[in-house]
Protein backbone atom coordinates (compact mmCIF):
# COMPACT_ATOMS: atom_id res chain seq x y z
CA UNK A 1 0.00 0.00 0.00
CA UNK A 2 2.96 2.14 -0.55
CA UNK A 3 2.99 4.83 -2.95
CA UNK A 4 5.97 4.80 -5.06
CA UNK A 5 8.20 8.35 -6.01
CA UNK A 6 6.81 9.38 -9.56
CA UNK A 7 3.33 8.40 -9.30
CA UNK A 8 1.45 10.92 -6.80
CA UNK A 9 0.72 14.46 -8.07
CA UNK A 10 2.47 17.59 -6.92
CA UNK A 11 -0.51 18.56 -4.50
CA UNK A 12 -0.75 15.31 -2.87
CA UNK A 13 3.08 15.38 -2.23
CA UNK A 14 2.76 18.42 -0.69
CA UNK A 15 -0.17 17.88 1.30
CA UNK A 16 0.93 14.75 2.44
CA UNK A 17 4.35 15.76 3.72
CA UNK A 18 2.22 19.08 5.88
CA UNK A 19 -0.07 16.83 7.63
CA UNK A 20 2.69 14.45 8.35
CA UNK A 21 5.29 17.32 9.44
CA UNK A 22 2.05 18.24 12.13
CA UNK A 23 1.47 14.84 13.12
CA UNK A 24 4.88 14.38 13.86
CA UNK A 25 5.27 17.38 15.70
CA UNK A 26 2.43 16.51 17.66
CA UNK A 27 3.72 13.06 18.31
CA UNK A 28 7.33 14.16 19.29
CA UNK A 29 5.83 17.17 21.79
CA UNK A 30 4.55 14.21 23.56
CA UNK A 31 6.90 12.15 23.91
CA UNK A 32 9.15 12.57 26.85
CA UNK A 33 12.92 11.93 26.27
CA UNK A 34 13.11 9.06 28.35
CA UNK A 35 10.12 7.75 26.27
CA UNK A 36 12.53 7.46 23.43
CA UNK A 37 14.47 4.17 23.56
CA UNK A 38 11.12 2.48 24.20
CA UNK A 39 9.41 4.07 21.19
CA UNK A 40 12.43 3.15 18.78
CA UNK A 41 12.30 -0.73 19.98
CA UNK A 42 8.70 -0.54 18.71
CA UNK A 43 9.59 1.29 15.52
CA UNK A 44 12.56 -1.48 15.43
CA UNK A 45 9.64 -4.07 15.65
CA UNK A 46 7.31 -2.94 13.12
CA UNK A 47 10.26 -2.64 11.02
CA UNK A 48 11.78 -6.00 11.83
CA UNK A 49 8.01 -7.90 11.47
CA UNK A 50 7.01 -5.92 8.21
CA UNK A 51 10.23 -6.86 6.32
CA UNK A 52 11.25 -10.08 7.35
CA UNK A 53 8.29 -11.98 8.50
CA UNK A 54 5.89 -13.35 5.44
CA UNK A 55 2.53 -14.60 6.11
CA UNK A 56 1.77 -17.01 4.09
CA UNK A 57 -1.58 -16.46 1.73
CA UNK A 58 -2.21 -18.85 -0.66
CA UNK A 59 0.44 -19.55 -3.15
CA UNK A 60 2.14 -16.38 -2.17
CA UNK A 61 2.90 -13.98 1.00
CA UNK A 62 2.27 -10.64 1.70
CA UNK A 63 4.53 -8.13 4.56
CA UNK A 64 2.22 -6.89 7.72
CA UNK A 65 1.29 -3.81 7.82
CA UNK A 66 0.90 -3.81 11.56
CA UNK A 67 -0.65 -0.38 11.67
CA UNK A 68 -3.28 -1.44 13.95
CA UNK A 69 -0.99 -2.62 16.59
CA UNK A 70 1.12 0.15 16.42
CA UNK A 71 -2.05 2.29 16.93
CA UNK A 72 -3.24 0.07 19.75
CA UNK A 73 0.28 0.10 21.54
CA UNK A 74 1.48 4.23 20.82
CA UNK A 75 -0.83 6.43 20.10
CA UNK A 76 0.43 9.58 18.54
CA UNK A 77 4.13 8.32 18.32
CA UNK A 78 2.74 6.38 16.00
CA UNK A 79 3.13 9.28 13.60
CA UNK A 80 7.45 9.88 13.77
CA UNK A 81 7.43 5.98 14.67
CA UNK A 82 6.22 5.01 10.78
CA UNK A 83 7.94 7.93 9.68
CA UNK A 84 11.57 6.37 10.44
CA UNK A 85 10.32 3.05 9.58
CA UNK A 86 9.07 3.96 6.37
CA UNK A 87 12.12 6.07 5.56
CA UNK A 88 14.19 3.11 6.47
CA UNK A 89 12.60 1.37 3.92
CA UNK A 90 12.61 3.24 1.30
CA UNK A 91 16.33 3.73 2.23
CA UNK A 92 17.62 0.24 2.40
CA UNK A 93 14.86 -1.62 0.46
CA UNK A 94 13.04 0.73 -1.84
CA UNK A 95 9.94 0.18 -1.09
CA UNK A 96 7.51 3.64 -1.07
CA UNK A 97 9.33 6.56 -1.68
CA UNK A 98 11.21 9.80 -0.93
CA UNK A 99 9.01 12.28 -2.30
CA UNK A 100 6.54 10.04 -1.44
CA UNK A 101 6.92 9.75 2.36
CA UNK A 102 4.79 12.35 3.97
CA UNK A 103 1.96 10.81 2.37
CA UNK A 104 2.97 7.39 2.77
CA UNK A 105 3.26 7.93 6.58
CA UNK A 106 -0.06 9.66 6.45
CA UNK A 107 -1.83 6.67 5.18
CA UNK A 108 -0.28 4.49 7.67
CA UNK A 109 -0.10 6.74 10.57
CA UNK A 110 -3.30 8.29 11.10
CA UNK A 111 -5.73 5.29 11.02
CA UNK A 112 -3.02 3.86 13.73
CA UNK A 113 -3.81 7.05 16.06
CA UNK A 114 -7.90 6.33 15.35
CA UNK A 115 -7.30 2.80 16.74
CA UNK A 116 -5.63 3.70 19.70
CA UNK A 117 -8.49 5.62 20.41
CA UNK A 118 -10.86 3.70 19.52
CA UNK A 119 -9.46 0.23 20.92
CA UNK A 120 -7.12 1.23 23.54
CA UNK A 121 -9.63 1.34 26.33
CA UNK A 122 -11.20 -1.52 24.68
CA UNK A 123 -7.92 -3.75 25.31
CA UNK A 124 -7.42 -2.60 28.58
CA UNK A 125 -11.08 -3.73 29.47
CA UNK A 126 -11.28 -7.02 27.82
CA UNK A 127 -11.62 -10.18 30.49
CA UNK A 128 -10.44 -13.02 28.03
CA UNK A 129 -8.28 -13.83 25.74
CA UNK A 130 -10.94 -14.44 23.16
CA UNK A 131 -12.04 -10.68 23.38
CA UNK A 132 -8.26 -9.62 23.60
CA UNK A 133 -8.20 -11.01 20.05
CA UNK A 134 -11.50 -9.84 18.74
CA UNK A 135 -10.20 -6.05 20.06
CA UNK A 136 -7.09 -7.41 17.79
CA UNK A 137 -9.53 -8.67 14.93
CA UNK A 138 -11.17 -5.20 15.11
CA UNK A 139 -8.38 -3.24 14.93
CA UNK A 140 -6.50 -4.53 12.31
CA UNK A 141 -9.57 -4.54 10.06
CA UNK A 142 -10.48 -1.20 10.78
CA UNK A 143 -6.30 0.10 10.29
CA UNK A 144 -6.15 -1.73 7.31
CA UNK A 145 -9.58 -0.69 5.49
CA UNK A 146 -8.67 3.10 6.62
CA UNK A 147 -5.31 3.13 5.39
CA UNK A 148 -6.69 1.52 1.94
CA UNK A 149 -9.16 4.24 1.97
CA UNK A 150 -6.55 6.66 2.38
CA UNK A 151 -3.83 5.13 -0.34
CA UNK A 152 -7.56 4.84 -2.99
CA UNK A 153 -7.69 9.04 -2.19
CA UNK A 154 -4.14 10.11 -3.25
CA UNK A 155 -4.05 8.22 -6.16
CA UNK A 156 -7.55 9.51 -7.43
CA UNK A 157 -6.79 13.36 -6.31
CA UNK A 158 -3.73 12.09 -8.28
CA UNK A 159 -5.32 11.09 -11.56
CA UNK A 160 -8.44 9.62 -12.34
CA UNK A 161 -5.99 7.39 -14.72
CA UNK A 162 -5.41 5.26 -11.72
CA UNK A 163 -8.63 4.10 -10.92
CA UNK A 164 -8.12 1.17 -12.78
CA UNK A 165 -5.00 0.31 -10.30
CA UNK A 166 -7.11 0.43 -7.58
CA UNK A 167 -9.19 -2.02 -8.75
CA UNK A 168 -6.49 -4.45 -9.45
CA UNK A 169 -5.80 -3.79 -5.67
CA UNK A 170 -8.77 -4.17 -4.37
CA UNK A 171 -8.75 -7.88 -4.01
CA UNK A 172 -4.59 -8.87 -2.47
CA UNK A 173 -5.74 -5.69 -0.29
CA UNK A 174 -8.63 -6.98 0.95
CA UNK A 175 -6.71 -10.74 1.59
CA UNK A 176 -4.02 -8.99 3.42
CA UNK A 177 -6.18 -7.57 5.66
CA UNK A 178 -7.78 -10.49 6.54
CA UNK A 179 -4.73 -12.37 7.13
CA UNK A 180 -3.60 -9.80 8.83
CA UNK A 181 -6.25 -9.13 11.33
CA UNK A 182 -5.83 -13.09 12.43
CA UNK A 183 -2.04 -12.02 12.62
CA UNK A 184 -3.00 -9.23 14.87
CA UNK A 185 -5.53 -10.90 16.79
CA UNK A 186 -3.01 -13.59 18.03
CA UNK A 187 -0.27 -10.97 18.68
CA UNK A 188 -2.61 -8.99 21.37
CA UNK A 189 -4.33 -11.67 22.62
CA UNK A 190 -1.18 -13.37 23.23
CA UNK A 191 0.52 -9.97 24.63
CA UNK A 192 -2.53 -9.08 26.68
CA UNK A 193 -1.83 -12.76 28.69
CA UNK A 194 1.58 -12.52 28.84
CA UNK A 195 2.16 -8.45 29.62
CA UNK A 196 -1.16 -6.80 29.98
CA UNK A 197 1.49 -4.01 31.18
CA UNK A 198 2.31 -3.27 27.64
CA UNK A 199 -1.09 -1.68 26.92
CA UNK A 200 -0.63 1.07 29.62
CA UNK A 201 2.45 2.04 28.93
CA UNK A 202 3.66 1.87 25.24
CA UNK A 203 0.58 4.33 24.97
CA UNK A 204 3.78 6.38 26.48
CA UNK A 205 2.01 8.44 28.73
CA UNK A 206 2.69 6.55 32.18
CA UNK A 207 6.70 7.14 31.65
CA UNK A 208 6.84 4.96 35.14
CA UNK A 209 9.42 1.97 34.80
CA UNK A 210 7.55 -1.74 34.46
CA UNK A 211 7.36 -3.03 37.75
CA UNK A 212 7.64 -6.33 38.50
CA UNK A 213 7.43 -7.92 34.96
CA UNK A 214 8.25 -11.51 34.58
CA UNK A 215 9.00 -12.60 31.53
CA UNK A 216 7.95 -15.74 30.42
CA UNK A 217 10.60 -18.20 29.24
CA UNK A 218 13.22 -17.42 31.98
CA UNK A 219 15.77 -16.22 29.55
CA UNK A 220 18.63 -14.01 30.26
CA UNK B 1 20.44 -4.98 8.19
CA UNK B 2 23.07 -3.57 10.21
CA UNK B 3 24.17 0.14 10.81
CA UNK B 4 26.54 0.17 8.14
CA UNK B 5 26.69 2.34 4.51
CA UNK B 6 24.96 0.21 2.50
CA UNK B 7 26.93 0.56 -0.59
CA UNK B 8 30.42 1.30 1.27
CA UNK B 9 33.14 3.18 -0.94
CA UNK B 10 35.54 5.77 -1.28
CA UNK B 11 34.38 7.22 -4.85
CA UNK B 12 34.42 11.01 -5.14
CA UNK B 13 30.61 10.70 -3.96
CA UNK B 14 31.20 9.45 -0.80
CA UNK B 15 33.82 12.03 0.09
CA UNK B 16 31.19 14.64 0.16
CA UNK B 17 30.00 15.91 2.59
CA UNK B 18 26.54 13.91 3.79
CA UNK B 19 24.39 17.60 4.73
CA UNK B 20 24.85 18.54 0.96
CA UNK B 21 23.79 15.31 -0.08
CA UNK B 22 20.58 14.88 1.75
CA UNK B 23 20.33 18.59 0.58
CA UNK B 24 20.95 17.78 -3.34
CA UNK B 25 18.66 14.61 -3.12
CA UNK B 26 15.70 16.22 -1.99
CA UNK B 27 15.85 19.08 -4.28
CA UNK B 28 16.17 16.75 -6.71
CA UNK B 29 13.56 14.84 -6.01
CA UNK B 30 10.90 17.51 -5.31
CA UNK B 31 11.93 18.87 -8.89
CA UNK B 32 11.66 15.55 -11.01
CA UNK B 33 8.22 14.80 -9.58
CA UNK B 34 7.24 18.16 -10.53
CA UNK B 35 8.24 17.74 -14.13
CA UNK B 36 6.23 16.36 -17.31
CA UNK B 37 8.56 16.97 -20.00
CA UNK B 38 9.64 14.05 -22.01
CA UNK B 39 13.25 16.01 -22.60
CA UNK B 40 13.58 17.02 -18.79
CA UNK B 41 12.70 13.88 -17.44
CA UNK B 42 15.28 11.96 -19.20
CA UNK B 43 17.74 14.53 -18.55
CA UNK B 44 16.97 13.67 -15.09
CA UNK B 45 17.36 10.20 -15.80
CA UNK B 46 20.90 10.89 -17.72
CA UNK B 47 21.78 12.68 -14.14
CA UNK B 48 21.42 9.88 -11.78
CA UNK B 49 22.57 7.63 -14.29
CA UNK B 50 25.95 9.64 -13.79
CA UNK B 51 25.59 9.90 -10.36
CA UNK B 52 25.21 6.18 -10.06
CA UNK B 53 28.59 5.47 -12.56
CA UNK B 54 30.46 8.23 -10.07
CA UNK B 55 29.36 6.61 -6.73
CA UNK B 56 30.29 3.26 -8.51
CA UNK B 57 27.27 1.00 -7.28
CA UNK B 58 27.68 -2.51 -7.26
CA UNK B 59 24.85 -3.53 -10.26
CA UNK B 60 23.64 -6.68 -8.55
CA UNK B 61 21.84 -4.80 -5.76
CA UNK B 62 21.23 -2.06 -7.86
CA UNK B 63 18.82 -3.96 -10.62
CA UNK B 64 17.54 -5.50 -7.28
CA UNK B 65 16.12 -2.13 -6.34
CA UNK B 66 14.92 -1.39 -9.74
CA UNK B 67 13.44 -4.37 -10.67
CA UNK B 68 11.58 -3.84 -7.32
CA UNK B 69 9.99 -0.26 -8.42
CA UNK B 70 9.96 -1.05 -11.99
CA UNK B 71 7.43 -4.45 -11.46
CA UNK B 72 5.00 -1.80 -10.38
CA UNK B 73 5.30 0.46 -13.91
CA UNK B 74 5.34 -3.07 -15.45
CA UNK B 75 1.25 -2.69 -13.97
CA UNK B 76 0.97 0.68 -15.04
CA UNK B 77 2.03 0.49 -18.92
CA UNK B 78 -0.64 -2.72 -19.12
CA UNK B 79 -3.18 -1.07 -17.57
CA UNK B 80 -2.90 2.59 -18.44
CA UNK B 81 -2.71 2.56 -21.84
CA UNK B 82 -5.85 0.41 -22.59
CA UNK B 83 -8.06 2.17 -19.35
CA UNK B 84 -7.46 5.87 -20.40
CA UNK B 85 -9.64 8.02 -22.84
CA UNK B 86 -7.80 9.64 -25.45
CA UNK B 87 -8.16 11.13 -28.39
CA UNK B 88 -5.33 9.43 -30.62
CA UNK B 89 -4.06 6.32 -30.45
CA UNK B 90 -3.90 2.88 -32.03
CA UNK B 91 -5.72 -0.20 -32.08
CA UNK B 92 -4.83 -3.88 -31.40
CA UNK B 93 -7.82 -6.17 -32.31
CA UNK B 94 -10.34 -5.42 -29.89
CA UNK B 95 -8.71 -3.16 -27.28
CA UNK B 96 -7.59 0.74 -27.76
CA UNK B 97 -4.23 1.54 -26.58
CA UNK B 98 -4.04 5.74 -26.52
CA UNK B 99 -0.96 7.81 -26.92
CA UNK B 100 -2.29 9.95 -23.40
CA UNK B 101 -2.34 6.59 -21.47
CA UNK B 102 1.37 5.40 -22.89
CA UNK B 103 2.73 8.90 -22.30
CA UNK B 104 1.34 8.80 -18.53
CA UNK B 105 2.63 5.74 -17.84
CA UNK B 106 5.94 6.73 -19.33
CA UNK B 107 6.24 9.90 -16.91
CA UNK B 108 5.90 7.76 -14.40
CA UNK B 109 8.32 5.50 -14.81
CA UNK B 110 11.02 8.09 -16.15
CA UNK B 111 10.16 9.90 -12.92
CA UNK B 112 10.48 6.96 -10.03
CA UNK B 113 13.90 5.62 -12.07
CA UNK B 114 15.60 9.20 -11.93
CA UNK B 115 14.48 9.66 -8.57
CA UNK B 116 15.33 6.18 -7.16
CA UNK B 117 18.86 5.90 -9.04
CA UNK B 118 19.75 9.36 -7.22
CA UNK B 119 18.41 8.16 -3.99
CA UNK B 120 20.74 5.52 -4.26
CA UNK B 121 23.72 7.04 -5.48
CA UNK B 122 23.97 10.30 -2.77
CA UNK B 123 22.01 8.56 0.03
CA UNK B 124 22.97 5.45 0.03
CA UNK B 125 26.45 5.53 0.01
CA UNK B 126 26.21 7.56 3.50
CA UNK B 127 26.50 5.49 6.53
CA UNK B 128 23.50 5.79 8.15
CA UNK B 129 24.30 6.92 11.79
CA UNK B 130 26.08 9.65 9.64
CA UNK B 131 23.15 10.56 8.49
CA UNK B 132 21.63 11.31 11.65
CA UNK B 133 24.50 13.79 12.33
CA UNK B 134 23.87 15.21 8.89
CA UNK B 135 20.36 15.63 9.82
CA UNK B 136 20.67 16.98 13.27
CA UNK B 137 22.76 19.76 11.62
CA UNK B 138 19.99 20.04 8.96
CA UNK B 139 17.82 21.67 12.11
CA UNK B 140 15.68 18.34 12.07
CA UNK B 141 14.24 18.10 15.27
CA UNK B 142 16.47 16.33 18.19
CA UNK B 143 13.65 14.02 19.37
CA UNK B 144 13.64 12.72 16.11
CA UNK B 145 16.67 12.42 15.46
CA UNK B 146 16.93 10.33 18.82
CA UNK B 147 14.33 8.38 18.23
CA UNK B 148 16.38 7.90 14.62
CA UNK B 149 19.52 6.53 16.29
CA UNK B 150 17.90 4.37 18.55
CA UNK B 151 16.04 2.77 15.98
CA UNK B 152 19.05 2.04 14.01
CA UNK B 153 20.41 0.53 17.00
CA UNK B 154 17.62 -1.84 17.85
CA UNK B 155 17.60 -2.80 14.63
CA UNK B 156 20.94 -5.05 14.42
CA UNK B 157 19.96 -6.31 17.96
CA UNK B 158 16.27 -7.20 17.38
CA UNK B 159 17.37 -8.81 13.88
CA UNK B 160 19.89 -11.11 15.91
CA UNK B 161 17.19 -12.37 17.97
CA UNK B 162 14.50 -12.76 15.38
CA UNK B 163 17.29 -14.92 13.99
CA UNK B 164 17.98 -16.30 16.93
CA UNK B 165 14.32 -17.97 17.64
CA UNK B 166 13.53 -18.20 13.78
CA UNK B 167 16.15 -21.12 14.29
CA UNK B 168 14.48 -22.26 17.08
CA UNK B 169 11.35 -22.38 15.49
CA UNK B 170 13.19 -24.37 12.62
CA UNK B 171 15.24 -26.50 14.55
CA UNK B 172 11.46 -27.47 15.97
CA UNK B 173 10.37 -28.20 12.40
CA UNK B 174 8.36 -24.89 11.50
CA UNK B 175 7.19 -24.70 8.09
CA UNK B 176 5.34 -21.84 7.44
CA UNK B 177 2.04 -22.75 5.50
CA UNK B 178 -1.07 -21.19 5.32
CA UNK B 179 -2.77 -22.27 8.03
CA UNK B 180 -3.76 -21.17 11.83
CA UNK B 181 -0.48 -22.54 13.65
CA UNK B 182 1.74 -20.20 11.14
CA UNK B 183 -0.03 -17.29 12.04
CA UNK B 184 -0.18 -17.95 15.48
CA UNK B 185 3.57 -18.80 15.77
CA UNK B 186 4.60 -16.01 13.63
CA UNK B 187 2.27 -13.76 16.00
CA UNK B 188 4.22 -15.31 18.93
CA UNK B 189 7.49 -14.71 17.64
CA UNK B 190 6.92 -10.77 16.99
CA UNK B 191 5.32 -10.51 20.26
CA UNK B 192 7.69 -12.29 22.51
CA UNK B 193 10.33 -10.05 20.60
CA UNK B 194 8.11 -7.14 21.35
CA UNK B 195 8.28 -8.41 24.95
CA UNK B 196 11.88 -8.93 25.19
CA UNK B 197 13.13 -5.60 23.85
CA UNK B 198 10.86 -3.87 25.95
CA UNK B 199 12.41 -4.81 29.35
CA UNK B 200 15.63 -4.33 27.39
CA UNK B 201 14.84 -0.17 26.38
CA UNK B 202 13.99 -0.01 30.44
CA UNK B 203 17.45 -0.90 31.15
CA UNK B 204 19.52 0.90 28.46
CA UNK B 205 17.62 4.08 29.96
CA UNK B 206 18.92 2.82 33.13
CA UNK B 207 22.34 2.51 32.30
CA UNK B 208 22.04 5.82 29.84
CA UNK B 209 20.71 7.76 33.01
CA UNK B 210 23.56 6.33 34.81
CA UNK B 211 25.83 7.77 32.36
CA UNK B 212 24.47 11.06 32.98
CA UNK B 213 22.60 11.27 29.53
CA UNK B 214 19.74 14.01 29.50
CA UNK B 215 18.38 13.60 26.51
CA UNK B 216 20.72 15.13 23.88
CA UNK B 217 23.43 13.14 22.31
CA UNK B 218 26.80 14.63 21.10
CA UNK B 219 27.64 14.20 17.08
CA UNK B 220 30.82 13.40 17.19
CA UNK B 221 31.21 13.91 13.67
CA UNK B 222 32.30 17.25 12.22
CA UNK B 223 31.08 17.84 8.80
CA UNK B 224 33.61 20.00 7.00
CA UNK B 225 32.32 22.25 3.65
CA UNK B 226 35.52 21.89 1.39
CA UNK B 227 35.75 23.06 -1.91
CA UNK B 228 34.84 19.44 -3.93
CA UNK B 229 31.64 19.99 -1.64
CA UNK B 230 31.47 23.77 -2.95
CA UNK B 231 31.48 22.40 -6.75
CA UNK B 232 29.06 19.65 -6.10
CA UNK B 233 26.67 22.26 -4.66
CA UNK B 234 27.03 25.05 -7.97
CA UNK B 235 26.86 21.56 -10.01
CA UNK B 236 23.97 20.31 -8.37
CA UNK B 237 22.62 24.10 -8.91
CA UNK B 238 22.95 24.38 -12.72
CA UNK B 239 21.66 21.13 -13.27
CA UNK B 240 18.47 21.84 -11.30
CA UNK B 241 18.20 25.35 -12.71
CA UNK B 242 18.61 23.35 -16.07
CA UNK B 243 15.76 21.46 -15.86
CA UNK B 244 13.58 24.16 -14.07
CA UNK B 245 14.62 26.49 -17.04
CA UNK B 246 13.09 23.42 -20.08
CA UNK B 247 10.37 22.81 -18.02
CA UNK B 248 8.95 26.22 -17.09
CA UNK B 249 11.23 28.21 -19.17
CA UNK B 250 10.63 28.02 -22.69
CA UNK B 251 7.39 27.56 -24.48
CA UNK B 252 6.56 24.20 -25.34
CA UNK B 253 10.07 22.90 -24.06
CA UNK B 254 8.31 20.78 -21.58
CA UNK B 255 7.00 18.05 -24.67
Amino acid sequence: MHIADGVASIPVLVGGGVLTAGGVAMGLSRLKDEQIPRAALMASVIFVGSVLIRLPIGPSSEHPVLNGLAGLLLGWTAMPVFLIALFLQALLFQFGGITSLGINTLTMAVPAVLCHYCFGPMVRRASTPRSAFAVGVTTALLALSLSFALWMTALLMSGKALLVVIKIAALPHLVLMVAEAVFTGFIVSFLWRVYPRIFDMTGLRSGGRIQGASLPGGHE
Amino acid sequence: MSCSTFFAGNTVVHRLDARGRVVATLLYALLVASCSGFVVLGLGVGAAVVAVALARIPSHPLAKRLLRVNAFMVLVFLLLPPTMPGDSGFALGPIFFSYEGIALATRITLKANAIVLMFTALLGTVEISELGHAFQRLRVPDKLIHLFMFTLRYLDVLHHEYEGQLRAMKARAFRARMNMHTYRTYAYLLAMLMVRSLERAERIMDAMKCRGFKGRFHAHRHFSFGHRDLAFGVMTVAVLALLAFLEWGTPGGAQ
